[in-house]
Formats: C-alpha cells, sequence, structure tokens
C-alpha cells in the first residue's frame, strides 16, 4: 500500500451496536493537508467513524487505512496509530489533577520519552499558539470551557500527530467562546495539517474545508466542496438538513 | 420619592444585623455545650461523694486475677493495667489484619460488580445485598455459632485444606513461618538490603530527575532488595526460616500457627461486613472517572498500565479515600463486638476489669480514650493522604 492513494482511506466500514447498524458501508479517501468537515444530524453514525480512525471504536467489517497501516486487532497498529493521530472531543476530557503544562507534557513524557524540560518547553510552545501561555500552571477547573479546549487541542499536538481530529469540537461551549476555538482551528488548517471536522459551524465549514461531507443513517450521503454544498446539494436530505440548520 | 425607601446600612438595629447574628448564635451555641458539660461533671463529682468514691486510677497497679487466652505472653497475676494492655494489642491485632483483609475482598468485589461476566456480576450483587443488610452481630453470630463451633469438625476429624490448612471447632491452624537459628546471620542481609535498596531508590530518583526521564525507581529498589535477600539466603549456612507444618498429636495439633475460634469468626465476620462497603467505595470510585478519561488518554498513545497508574487511579483514589477511612474506622470500632464471641480485646478485658474493681467511671473512660485515640490516628494518616490527593479547583 503506498501513501498515494491517500492518508486516510475507508472502503466499506460497517459497525454494529448489537443490533444496530450505526455505519453502513462507509467508502472515502483523504489526501495529506486535506482538511474535511463532516455534518449531519445527531445519530447519524459521524461521531462513531471518526473515532474508529484511532479505535477508540471498533469497526466489524471493511478496511480502515491510516498512513499506510491498516487497523487490525494488533496492538502494535493501534499504538502507532494512536501516535500519528491526534483527537480532540466534544467534553474537551482533560485530565482534571493535572495542570494545563502537564496535560500537554504528560504524553511527551512518557509515550515519546522526551526529557522533562524539553516536554515542557514544547508544550509551553503549544499553549503559546494557542494563545494560552500564561494559564500553564492552572488546573482545568480554573479555565474556561474556551481555554479548556485549546489546552485540549494542545494536548493532542503534543504528540505532533499527522492527522487530528475534532469531534464537535465547539458544541459545548458558550458562544463568546466559539470563536477563540475556531480561530485557533483555522490557524492549525493554514499550517496545513490533516484535519477531520465534525462540526455546525457551518461559517467554519464554507470557509476552511477542502470538502464536506454529509452524514445521514450510518451512510456517507454527499461528499462536495462548500461552494457546491451549501449552493447546489444533490441530494434531497442534504437539502432538508441545510434548510433546518441554516434558516432559523 | 422611590430613593427614600432605601434605608440606609447604618440604621440596621443589631438583632437584624446578620453579622452580629451569626456570631451571637455560635456565642449561645457554645455556652449551652459548656453549661451542658459543667452539669455533667458536677452531677458525676456529687454522686462520687454520695457513694464515697474518689476518681483514681490506682486499681490498674492491683493483681487482675483473670486469664486471657491469646495475645501477649500473660500471666492471671500480673496487673490490671498490663492485662489491659494485652487487650489494646489483640484490638490493633484484629483491626489491622481486618482491615488489610477486608481491603482486599471489598477491591475485588468492587471491580467484580463491574465486570461484564454477567454471573461474576451477579454473584458480587449477591453478597454486597445480603451481607450489607443484615447486622453484623447476627452474621458475627453465624461465624461463630453456626459456622465455627457447629459446622466444623472436632479436631480429630478435621477438614484439611490445600496447603496444609485444617478446619475444626477449636480453631484453624495454618502453617507457619519460624525463625530458624540462622535467622540472625541472615537478618544482615535483610538491614543491608533495606540500606542499598533505599539508596538505589534515592540515586535512580535522582537521577531520573537529572536525566529528565520517566520511571518507577521503586521497582528497581525492589529488585535489588530481593537480590540482596536471595544471595543472603544462600550463602547463609542452614535455611533462616523454617516453615512449621501443624501435626496432629494425640489430642491437638502441634506445630504452624493457631487462630482461635473468637479470633477467626471475629475476622472474618468484620472483614466481609466492611467489605460489602467497600466494595461499594469502589464501584463509586471507579465510576466516577468518566470513560472520556480514559479515552483520551489512550487516543495521546498512553500504555493501558500508565493510563490506570496517571490518569485512572489519581483520580479514583481522591474519591474512593474519604469514604474507605470510615470503613476502617467503622471496622476497629465494630471489633468491640469481640466480647459477645469471647474475643479477648480491649472492651471485653476492660469490661471483665471494671466488673472486677467497680471503677466503671474510670474504665469507661478508658477504653474511650484507648479508641479515641486509635481512630483519631487512623484519621490524621488518612486526612494526610488525602489532602495530598486533593483536586485544585477553583
Amino acid at each position: 500500500m503506498t501513501n498515494d492513494e491517500g492518508i486516510i482511506i475507508y472502503r466499506d466500514v460497517h459497525k454494529w451496536y448489537g443490533d444496530f447498524h450505526v455505519l453502513r458501508g462507509i467508502t472515502f479517501t483523504m489526501q495529506k493537508g486535506e482538511v474535511v468537515v463532516i455534518c449531519g444530524p445527531s445519530g447519524s453514525g459521524k461521531s462513531t467513524c471518526i473515532r474508529t480512525i484511532n479505535r477508540l471504536e471498533e469497526h466489524q467489517r471493511g478496511q480502515i487505512i491510516v498512513d499506510g497501516i491498516e487497523l487490525t486487532n494488533d496492538l502494535r497498529n493501534i499504538e502507532a496509530i494512536r501516535r500519528e493521530v491526534g483527537i480532540v472531543f466534544q467534553q474537551f476530557n482533560l485530565f482534571p489533577h493535572l495542570t494545563a503544562l502537564q496535560n500537554v507534557s504528560l504524553a511527551p513524557f512518557w509515550v515519546l520519552k522526551m526529557r522533562k524540560s524539553k516536554a515542557e518547553e514544547a508544550a509551553m510552545k503549544l499553549l503559546e499558539r494557542v494563545g494560552i501561555p500564561e494559564q500553564a500552571q492552572k488546573y482545568p477547573a480554573q479555565l474556561s470551557g474556551g481555554q479548556q479546549q485549546r489546552v485540549a487541542i494542545a494536548r493532542a499536538l503534543a504528540m505532533t500527530p499527522k492527522i487530528m481530529l475534532f469531534d464537535e469540537p465547539t458544541s459545548a461551549l458558550d458562544p463568546e467562546m466559539i470563536k477563540e476555538v475556531l480561530d485557533v482551528m483555522r490557524n492549525l488548517a493554514r499550517s496545513g495539517m490533516t484535519m477531520i471536522v465534525i462540526t455546525h459551524e457551518m461559517g467554519f465549514a464554507r470557509e476552511v474545508a477542502d470538502r464536506i461531507i454529509f452524514f445521514d443513517y450510518g451512510q456517507l450521503v454527499e461528499e462536495n466542496t462548500p461552494e457546491e454544498f451549501f449552493h447546489n446539494p444533490k441530494h434531497e436530505r442534504t437539502k432538508l438538513f441545510l434548510s433546518q440548520i441554516l434558516d432559523y | 420619592m422611590l430613593s427614600k425607601k432605601v434605608s440606609s446600612s447604618h440604621s440596621v438595629p443589631f438583632w437584624r444585623d446578620v453579622r452580629v447574628l451569626r456570631v451571637m448564635g455560635q456565642v449561645v451555641f457554645l455556652v449551652i455545650i459548656a453549661a451542658g458539660i459543667l452539669w455533667l461533671l458536677n452531677n458525676l463529682q456529687v454522686n462520687l461523694r454520695a457513694c464515697g468514691l474518689r476518681i483514681s486510677f490506682n486499681f490498674l497497679r492491683n493483681t487482675a486475677g483473670f486469664p486471657i487466652s491469646e495475645g501477649l505472653r500473660y500471666n492471671p497475676t500480673d496487673v490490671h493495667g498490663y492485662a489491659f494492655w494485652v487487650g489494646i494489642v489483640n484490638t490493633i491485632r484484629i483491626s489491622l489484619i481486618g482491615i488489610a483483609l477486608t481491603t482486599i475482598i471489598g477491591t475485588v468485589v468492587g471491580i467484580a460488580r463491574l465486570s461484564s461476566n454477567w454471573l461474576v456480576k451477579k454473584l458480587a450483587g449477591l453478597y454486597v445485598e445480603v451481607v450489607r443488610n443484615i447486622p453484623l452481630l447476627v452474621q458475627l453470630f453465624f461465624w461463630y455459632f453456626a459456622v465455627m463451633l457447629t459446622a466444623l469438625p472436632m479436631v480429630k476429624n478435621s477438614i484439611r485444606l490445600p496447603g496444609s490448612i485444617y478446619l475444626t471447632r477449636r480453631g484453624v491452624y495454618l502453617p507457619w513461618i519460624t525463625l530458624a537459628e540462622s535467622f540472625g546471620t541472615w537478618a544482615w542481609y535483610i538491614i543491608g538490603g533495606l540500606v542499598v535498596a533505599i539508596a538505589v531508590y534515592v540515586f535512580r530518583r535522582i537521577q531520573l530527575k537529572r536525566a529528565e526521564r520517566p520511571g518507577f525507581p521503586i521497582i528497581w529498589a525492589g529488585t535489588i532488595l530481593i537480590l540482596i535477600l536471595g544471595a543472603g539466603w544462600f550463602l547463609t549456612p542452614g535455611n533462616p526460616l523454617a516453615l512449621t507444618i501443624p501435626v496432629l498429636k494425640r489430642f491437638n495439633f502441634e506445630g504452624g500457627l493457631w487462630l482461635s475460634t473468637s479470633f477467626t469468626s471475629l475476622l472474618i465476620g468484620l472483614s466481609v461486613y466492611t467489605g460489602a462497603f467497600i466494595a461499594e467505595i469502589v464501584r463509586a470510585g471507579i465510576l466516577a472517572i468518566s470513560r472520556g478519561q480514559t479515552e483520551a488518554a489512550r487516543a495521546v498513545g498512553l500504555k493501558k498500565a500508565h493510563v490506570l497508574r496517571l490518569v485512572v487511579l489519581p483520580q479514583a483514589l481522591r474519591v474512593i479515600i474519604p469514604p474507605l477511612a470510615s470503613q476502617y474506622l467503622n471496622l476497629t470500632k465494630n471489633s468491640s463486638l469481640a466480647i459477645l464471641i469471647g474475643y479477648y480485646d480491649l472492651m471485653n478485658v476492660g469490661t471483665t476489669i471494671f466488673n472486677q474493681t467497680g471503677r466503671a467511671v474510670e474504665m469507661i473512660m478508658l477504653i474511650m480514650a484507648s479508641y479515641l485515640t486509635m481512630s483519631l490516628l487512623t484519621s490524621l494518616l488518612m486526612n494526610y493522604y488525602n489532602r495530598r490527593m486533593k483536586l485544585v479547583e477553583r
């Protein structure tokens, strides 16, 4: 398998929760440096789909290849892929017993075996990059939602991943904090990071995404450029979804 | 005019000033408590005088005269004070062993209740529900009268468990380690090993810190200690430790370790009972950590053991420790029920002394002071640990 085919390759991926068929044959390919926005109604399987990329969810049929490594039950492959894929959660999931700086430097210190001072130096740079170096010594509970999410982004970036996944990163935030997180993500996209973003922020999608994928009932309904997606959607379900989220 | 209705803060009479009322409330409460205590003390003095008694602890120097069948070496000719001390040591022994055992039971059952194995989960749930809902005294009587004294056979037909463990109506007999003659030589290896291990620990810690590398120096220290002890074992002539196995002689077992019927039933009763509560505490502690924490830790590439050590445990312990501490205190205090199944703990010995001497006030004071001291020491230790684990919030 060569990397030219794409950094992420999904071939007919299926997943069931018990009887519930969550993913019904997902096939798509992503190139290095691409920014893909996934949208769709809740329960459509979009979150499950990106969580299969770093094996937080297992797929039961089909093939997922990340940067030339196929995701199987082989723990070594899973760990190798996890080192290359960063994820940012809706609920931040920061470690509450560690400071912002420790949250960011934990994995480089224990996983990459970096020297502590090097790891903390790098962590500090990342906190500067997301705009909150002055919060380094604070604990998550002392930070605002927007600040916590930016620490979470820095934590994911600390492993120098090739791919970043964002699972509704702004859905748990107050409106005035959404912008500060989106700004960080926009800069990240400009720096050439390969990104998959699940979001309902259509302004962000229009501006940053190379492609938009619309998910419904565990299927990939439509895949299009932002231009086409918003002005000229092909499917009825896409049109309905867009009218619901854009018209209120 | 509206503004006329807004009265200024200077004109509040003191009986409506919340700040004054707050202080006043505390003062009144304190006065009531102090008055109550004074009244009780006065009452005690008046009544003691009426009976011609005086508070005095001189009776502790008199000969006890009653037997104590287990614990420290003791003779009925020893003094009351020493007899009481034997009781205290017996209480400490049952509490410490009980705490260790109940922690193991509670942890295993607590984790079992979260198991994905249906049978294991249901069995653990059944244990917790049954044990939690039957009074402790009933359970102690069950272990003592129904199990130890009735269900178990006489010494001659004792039940033999693998590993030369014998269950009989007279108690439990276990193989035990005794110090052999050459232990003295080996003891030097123990001391030397500990010194070297501590040195290695400190050295490795400084080294890791200087190199700024992650690691667990305790593993190095432990390995070194085991190596030194092992080397000492082979270099010492003769085995420094001997295993004595209980052997049935004509009327009784000889050798090994004997646990009395009372001790065994009290230990099992207390540990099983408290274990059910600890199981719930452990379960709650684990459930208190959201799945997101483990997911986030796995997603940044931490290995399973590291996830547990660096992310899950520090958070779970924070939830578990305070209620766990009160369960340890409960176990210690509940051990005073020993008196009802004939174990010579401090309550049992203490009440025997006051029955003999009539010194009820003094003995109750001593008993209460002993439990209070032990409990406060435990609390102190657990609070210190808890403070170290605490989360910083706003």
